[in-house]
């Protein structure tokens, strides 16, 4: 893009990000020549439309008037070599009207599909440091003004561009003098222009603040409404959203009248432009003053001055088009930028070479294997290029690990425990103790500060982290379904998992019931946010969801608390079945869920203060018997 | 529809009328500039006349500079208008949002009423910008050019008439080809936001699973539909371009040959018929007629699009509370003793299943009540028809011996504070969002309740204690700390009655115990009802109910119900596995 000639552009556009936005072109490198030569074609049959004029006066009517019997021969034939001209220009137009269309509906598909998918591959820590209304505006706002940007804009700028070019040069093809006019005319019009789109940019980004606060406002506020009417406070959100209200309406307003005034003051300049003119050419042509052209000295006609009026119409027109895209393309770039900086944030890393395969044992050897076998094992390589395989089963080791999610504020102090496989340990504590935050690490979700994490005694930095998680289930207190019906939740964890399974592992979990009253059954499709299910009853499918993974370490992070009491009694065999034979980690508040674990870990402010099982706890009589005991302080 | 939407208007119906006023006057002197230039054309440069030019000149000078003024003026109107409308439009959606009930609010959920007030808003908003502009300006246009041009020379400005059903029947059919495809498309979208979304909050489960590459593909899947239909659509909208040259070129090629044979055979004489001066505002009459029609055709696809969102707008403006406030009210409430006399319950009338089955009950002002019952027993529907945030269907809600339909919403409202099951924080200070309560509290009575609701203590250990400053959704405090502040935050009213529905859940049990410690040595005198999943939260209550399924199948205290009712001892029981209890 020719950004010299565009008056206003410079303070806000940015180059790097307008040249990274053009490499998305690369691929269609041929396609966009392709467009190049039709928008070059389609260009010049409409300014040839405008130096037709001057033929038809000069070579036709002129010689013509006045003659008995004309012969119009020659007229038709250059009518002929018009229309053919003006095909060309039509079917051109429509091609690369056509071309863009796809290739920008391309690229916008390319870049989404980045965005996801590298989303996909970001950190934890980056979704629980970003709000999630921010990521999905890159989503909806940002690559709906690159839509606007790529299949508008950037045409309409080159074929303005182009145009301006074309009628110039026709311009000084028909007189330099009156070119010289245009000239002087078009430096102050830029400068009025530059003034106009500077201010209204500054109007625009102030109206785009005050959209997204309103929006904010509205989100927020929307979602508490509830509690709004709960404590009567209506009238006073009326008032703080009529302020903010009026915000935006102003800064709207004044965004919008200076872009409304632009293609009028356009208008009325190129009016101007053509009096002035008409005015020094008709001097010119009166006074017999030499016309200078590109090619020599001739006469200045009425033809050429006719011609060049009409010129003078479709070189301001252009002009006034790109001034008119600026500020889409300013914002457009913006987006672009945040969208850019998106794709690229820092993906999670996933160094580990140790990776989890099928294994069959014979004579006591492990061997790998291509099937499903339902029996795993490490594959450990050494630096010789050898292998060592190692059974999986599950026994995790934590080891003076120390954890901080900002630095300087540690949330966890130097925590030690260790649980064999099948066993099942028990994470208890106030919340913000640390609990969810050892989960979050034995995933590998977060990287610990010091210390060492182990899985069946390696290393879990050295374990590839897919096949670390592919190993580990987990079910959360906040349940996240996805839209799509009972069956594909359920098949989730495991796609390849039979119809009999799923059902198997539902009834497993006590869900069985309630879906068969489902409309559809396990056929009924589920809404991502679980509108008409209840909180009990999504937790309910997150643990059936889990038990079809079938994986050898579970993870419960307040699987059971919305479940209520008397369910979860029932729940709890089926939890107990489910947890029987692996090693499970259990978070809970409900101490009646825990009971039973092997060994209870009691957190405190990060650190783990006591620790055995639940007899010895009790027996010891610390924090475990009082928070135990709490219910019959007040007796 | 439009009439609804015709009431936002207002204020800004001057401005409306101005704008299409000044455009109006805009357009004509745009179409009275051609004619001049013919003139100019003829009589002046042709005729070598450059007194003619000047005068002519003059003209034509103050034609542009009135055609900048009356196209400012219409900006300015345009724009006053079309802002104005939108605010207005979103200012009586929100105030009719507040009055609604919370089964208005059910029946829209939160997330399309965000949209209705956002995105439909602009869209709206921008095609009556549209409207206003372009509407009155393209019909003008096209009018007085078509007069003016037969003016001139009607045999051929029969050319360009013949012109017009071509391209209106062209636009008209990649109209209705296109439409279609955008509605679609536009549903599309929905769909790939909606997976972006779940991914966002899910991402836990997503990486857990390893399905990144399968939400990879199931993005991609929905992303290459719209392409695909973009694509489609654009392809069709491509021959717009080509269909507008096509028209106006064969416009012009049809003017050349006609117009230069006419004026040979005039003789280029203006007295005598037609000119090369009146050719040339023939061939710019032209192009603004087609230009006008391609805007008209621009404002119909506008209009379309912008339809529904008009329609879901009306739906939210339209939307009547289903609670009304009393006419003739009562500002006092008197005590906190409440009673349901054979309470029933429907979300809507046409629902066949009952939420709330034929209810009895009586709360003397100052017990605690404990309410227990499984998912789904509905619980918290009770306790919301005693603040009236629903109405029963049949039977009726008394509070402090009075219909709750007598008393003046908000004295009611004031008088039963409830600290919901789904509750929320505020962006702002822990102070504001605690003054929520009572706009009035002193700094003592600030620190009096939260010390009750045991939030004092973390609040202390804040950086900035009261004035620490809360992120959207409570995002930067704890489950727990977010529920102790929202009930301290309902203990600053005062209440009469006050209820807790299933507000501790994420508080550990011995703070538990020390709120229903304070509730009951501080407060005594207010009703307190409390909705637990625990047993042990509501064991020492004046009353514990059973509910299941809409009806109270249990009533009485600890020990009446563990020798009465069976599923009372179940859950007792099972939370009491072990001898001890959950706590």
């Amino acid at each position: 893009m020719n950004d010299k000639k565009i008056p206003g552009k410079k303070p806000s556009l940015d180059m790097i990000t307008i040249k990274r936005l053009l490499s998305y072109f690369r691929n269609y490198r041929l396609s966009m020549v392709f467009v190049f030569i039709c928008i070059i074609l389609s260009t010049a049959a409409s300014v040839a439309s405008s130096l037709f004029i001057k033929t038809l006066i000069d070579d036709y009517i002129t010689p013509l008037v006045g003659v008995q019997n004309p012969d119009f021969s020659s007229l038709i034939a250059a009518i002929f070599g018009m229309a053919m001209l003006y095909l060309t220009g039509i079917l051109s137009s429509l091609f690369y009207n056509r071309t863009m269309a796809k290739v920008s509906q391309n690229i916008l598909k390319d870049i989404r599909s980045s965005m996801f998918r590298h989303m996909q591959r970001l950190p934890i820590k980056y979704f629980d440091t970003h709000s999630h209304g921010d990521v999905m505006s890159y989503y909806t706002n940002d690559a709906d003004a690159l839509r606007q940007m790529l299949s508008q804009s950037i045409p309409q700028v080159i074929q303005s561009i182009l145009s301006i070019t074309f009628v110039f040069v026709s311009m000084l093809i028909q007189s330099v003098w009156l070119t010289v006019f245009v000239l002087i005319f078009t430096f102050f019009m830029m400068k009025l222009l530059g003034k106009i789109t500077g201010k209204s940019g500054h109007y625009f980004m102030e109206a785009q603040r005050s959209i997204a606060g309103m929006n904010g406002y509205i989100e927020e506020m929307i979602n508490g409404q509830k509690v709004v009417k709960v404590f009567n406070h209506e009238e006073k959100a009326k008032k703080a959203f009529d302020i903010k209200n009026t915000d935006l309406c102003d800064n709207a307003t004044s965004a919008n009248k200076l872009a409304n005034t632009l293609m009028p003051l356009m208008n009325g300049l190129g009016y101007f432009l053509y009096v002035i003119i008409a005015i020094a050419g008709g001097y010119l042509a009166l006074s017999g003053f030499p016309n200078l052209t590109l090619f020599g000295m001739g006469t200045l006609t009425l033809g050429t001055i006719a011609s060049f009026l009409q010129l003078s119409r479709s070189f301001c027109q252009p002009i006034g088009n790109v001034s008119n895209q600026i500020n889409s393309v300013i914002m457009a770039v913006a987006g672009a930028k945040r969208i850019f900086e998106f794709i690229d944030e820092p993906i999670e890393e996933n160094n580990g070479k140790v990776t989890l395969v099928n294994m069959t044992m014979k004579n006591g050897v492990i061997e790998e294997t291509d099937e499903r076998t339902e029996q795993w094992a490490w594959k450990i390589p050494h630096e010789d290029g050898t292998f060592e395989y190692r059974e999986l089963q599950g026994g995790v080791r934590l080891e003076n690990v120390d954890f901080s999610y900002v630095e300087g504020k540690r949330v966890l102090h130097d925590v030690s425990f260790y649980a064999e496989p099948g066993q099942k340990v028990a994470l208890v504590g106030a919340t913000g103790a640390g609990k969810t935050t050892i989960t979050n690490l034995i995933n590998h979700f977060y990287d610990i500060e010091n210390g060492v994490i182990t899985y069946d005694g390696i290393n879990i930095r050295d374990i590839n982290k897919d096949d670390l998680r592919r190993s580990m289930g987990v079910v959360l207190q906040d349940v996240n379904l996805f839209t799509g019906t009972v069956m594909e939740n359920l098949r989730y964890g495991r796609p390849d998992a039979t119809y009999e399974e799923c059902i198997a592992a539902a009834e497993l979990a006590d869900a069985d019931s309630f879906i068969r009253m489902l409309p559809e059954g396990y056929n009924t499709v589920l809404n991502g946010d679980g509108s008409g299910l209840s909180q009990g009853q999504r937790q309910l499918i997150s643990i059936a969801r889990a038990a079809v993974a079938d994986p050898p370490v579970m993870i419960l992070d307040e699987a059971t608390s919305s479940i209520d009491t008397r369910t979860e009694a029932i729940v709890q065999r089926g939890m107990d079945a489910l947890m029987y034979g692996r090693t499970v980690f259990v978070i809970a508040h409900r101490l009646s869920t825990v009971q039973n674990s092997d060994v209870i870990m009691v957190l405190d402010h990060g650190k783990i203060i006591e620790r055995g099982s639940h007899d010895k706890l009790i027996e010891q009589k610390g924090t475990y018997y009082r928070l135990y005991t709490g219910a019959f302080e007040l007796d | 529809m439009i009439k609804r939407l015709a009431k936002s208007i207002r204020e800004y119906k001057l401005p409306s009328f101005l704008s299409a006023l000044f455009v109006s006057l805009e357009v004509v002197m745009e179409v009275l500039i051609p004619f001049e230039m013919a003139d100019m054309l003829d009589h002046g440069i042709n005729a070598g006349n450059m007194d003619f030019v000047l005068q002519s000149g003059i003209k034509l000078v103050i034609y542009a500079c009135l055609v900048i003024l009356f196209g400012n003026l219409a900006g300015k109107a345009a724009s006053t208008a079309a802002c104005g409308f939108g605010k207005n439009l979103r200012h009586d959606m929100y105030y009719n949002i507040q009055n609604f009930s919370f089964s208005n609010i059910d029946k829209f959920s939160t997330s399309s009423l965000i949209t209705r007030m956002t995105t439909d808003v602009q869209n709206v908003q921008q095609a009556y910008l549209m409207l206003v502009r372009t509407a009155f300006r393209s019909p003008i246009m096209m009018v007085f050019s078509t007069v003016f041009a037969f003016r001139i020379y009607p045999k051929l400005a029969l050319v360009f008439v013949a012109c017009l059903p071509v391209l209106m029947g062209g636009l008209y059919l990649i109209m209705t080809k296109t439409h279609p495809i955008f509605k679609r498309v536009f549903k599309t979208y929905d769909r790939l936001n909606r997976t972006v979304q779940e991914n966002l909050r899910g991402i836990r489960v997503v990486k857990s699973f390893i399905r990144e590459d399968h939400e990879s593909e199931k993005f991609d899947e929905t992303s290459e539909s719209i392409r695909r239909d973009f694509t489609h659509a654009e392809r069709n909208i491509a021959w717009n371009a080509p269909l507008m040259q096509g028209c106006s070129y064969t416009c012009m090629l049809l003017v050349s040959w006609l117009g230069v044979k006419a004026i040979i055979a005039s003789g280029n004489n203006p007295d005598l018929g037609l000119t090369t001066g009146m050719l040339m505002s023939l061939i710019t009459y032209s192009m603004q007629i087609l230009m006008s029609v391609m805007m008209l055709s621009f404002i119909f696809v506008m209009i379309t699009i912008s339809r529904e969102s008009a329609e879901r707008i009306c739906e939210v403006l339209g939307e009547e509370s289903d609670l009304k406030n009393n006419s003739d009210p009562i500002f006092n409430v008197p005590d906190g003793s409440i009673r349901f006399d054979h309470v029933t319950f429907r979300y809507s009338e046409k629902a066949d299943k009952n939420v709330l089955d034929d209810v009895c009950l009586e709360i003397k002002s100052g017990e605690t009540i404990g309410i227990l019952g499984g998912t789904g027993s509905s619980k918290s529907t009770l306790v919301q028809m005693i603040p009236r945030l629903y109405d029963a269907t049949e039977g009726s809600v008394l509070v402090g011996g009075k219909n709750v339909r007598e008393y003046d919403l908000k004295t009611l409202r004031d008088s039963v504070a409830m600290v919901l099951q789904k509750n929320v924080l505020f962006s702002g200070t822990v102070r504001e969002n605690l003054l929520w309560g009572n706009e009035n509290a002193t700094q003592e009575e600030i620190e009096h309740a939260c010390e009750l609701a045991q939030a004092a203590p973390f609040i202390n250990e804040m950086p900035e204690k009261y004035e620490t400053y809360i992120e959207q959704g409570g995002a930067n405090v704890s489950g727990g700390q977010k529920q102790r502040l929202c009930i301290a935050r309902a203990l600053l009213k005062k209440p009469k009655v006050l209820i807790l529905d299933d507000s501790t859940s994420a508080v550990d049990t011995k703070t538990d115990a020390l709120i229903r410690k304070a509730f009951a040595e501080e407060i005594p005198d207010t009703t307190k009802i409390i909705i637990a999943q625990r047993v042990s939260s509501v064991m020492e209550a004046d009353k514990i109910i059973i509910l299941d399924a809409g009806k109270i199948v249990a009533m009485g205290t600890h020990e009446e119900l563990l020798e009465t009712s069976e599923i009372y001892r179940e859950t007792y029981e099972s939370q009491m596995k072990g001898g001890l209890s959950d706590e």
